[in-house]
């Protein structure tokens, strides 16, 4: 499936993924980051079951201090 | 047109979450830019260490950073309304206080703090746009400084460079960004005008 994945179109060899696998291949381990699916909010205790399917606008914003 | 503007200006409201180098100086530049109410919130007290890049002066270390901005404030734009508050915000407290803001700008320090804020924000006021600093530290690298739009979310900053004992907030780029997210800011409120 293709993605639209933070601005970028990415290609993964599935036809699904959820919130968590996307962050695992991608290694995207930092602690504080926000998800969106298509805009919509994804919350952390939804990572698990929450999917992405082909098509779909992901954001995965990673927050650092200093402000 | 300067006067099209002003008066679409006086009447926004924008919400400010922190004093801080970002909070501080995005405050004041919205204040001279002539936007009318503005809703700042910090618990915070002014320390020396603070004044590198924050909007305060040396007589007033020790004091609140929401009463002395204020203060600095009224002293560039007496017009301005602004409602100081000295609170810790969390996820029930944001709704009540950012209500009826046009806008809200996440001028915190922490990532978690950063992270509860846009998170309420976008679970229970989705229409309300949120701009936020993110990527700040060190200095040079002008032109790693953008802004990201995803729907109501911008995001200011370089996006990377955390705030370490290597890479300290200086006023350079706190200012720049700053002035990114006010910039922003105004673009939202002064649209079709």
């Amino acid at each position: 499936m293709e993605i639209f994945l933070n601005n970028k179109n990415e290609t993964f060899g599935k036809d699904a993924l959820t919130v968590t696998q996307l962050l695992e291949i991608k290694h995207f381990t930092f602690k504080m980051i926000i998800v969106k699916i298509n805009g919509k909010l994804i919350k952390k205790e939804n990572y698990k079951t929450a999917v992405i399917n082909d098509g779909d606008n992901v954001n995965v914003i990673h927050l650092i201090s200093g402000g | 047109m300067i006067k099209k503007i002003r008066n679409k200006l006086k009447n926004k409201i924008v919400g400010i979450a922190g004093a801080g180098g970002l909070g501080s100086n995005c405050a004041v530049s919205l204040a001279r830019a002539g936007v009318g109410n503005l809703i700042i919130t910090d618990f915070d007290m002014i320390e020396e260490s603070n004044l590198n890049r924050q909007y305060y002066f040396y007589n007033q270390i020790g004091q609140k950073k929401v009463l002395a901005l204020k203060k600095n404030i009224k002293e560039i734009n007496k017009k301005v309304n602004v409602k100081a508050l000295d609170i810790k915000l969390n996820s029930t407290n944001i709704i009540e206080i950012f209500n009826d803001c046009d806008v809200v700008i996440e001028a915190f320090d922490k990532a978690e703090m950063k992270q509860m804020i846009i998170e309420t924000v976008l679970d229970k006021m989705p229409d309300k746009p949120i701009i936020v600093g993110i990527g700040i530290a060190g200095w040079g690298n002008n032109n790693l400084l953008k802004t990201l739009k995803t729907d109501n979310l911008y995001i200011c900053g370089d996006g990377t460079s955390e705030v370490t004992d290597k890479q300290p907030p200086l006023a350079p780029r706190v200012g720049i960004v700053a002035n990114m997210l006010a910039n922003q800011t105004l673009e939202i409120l002064l649209k079709n005008i």
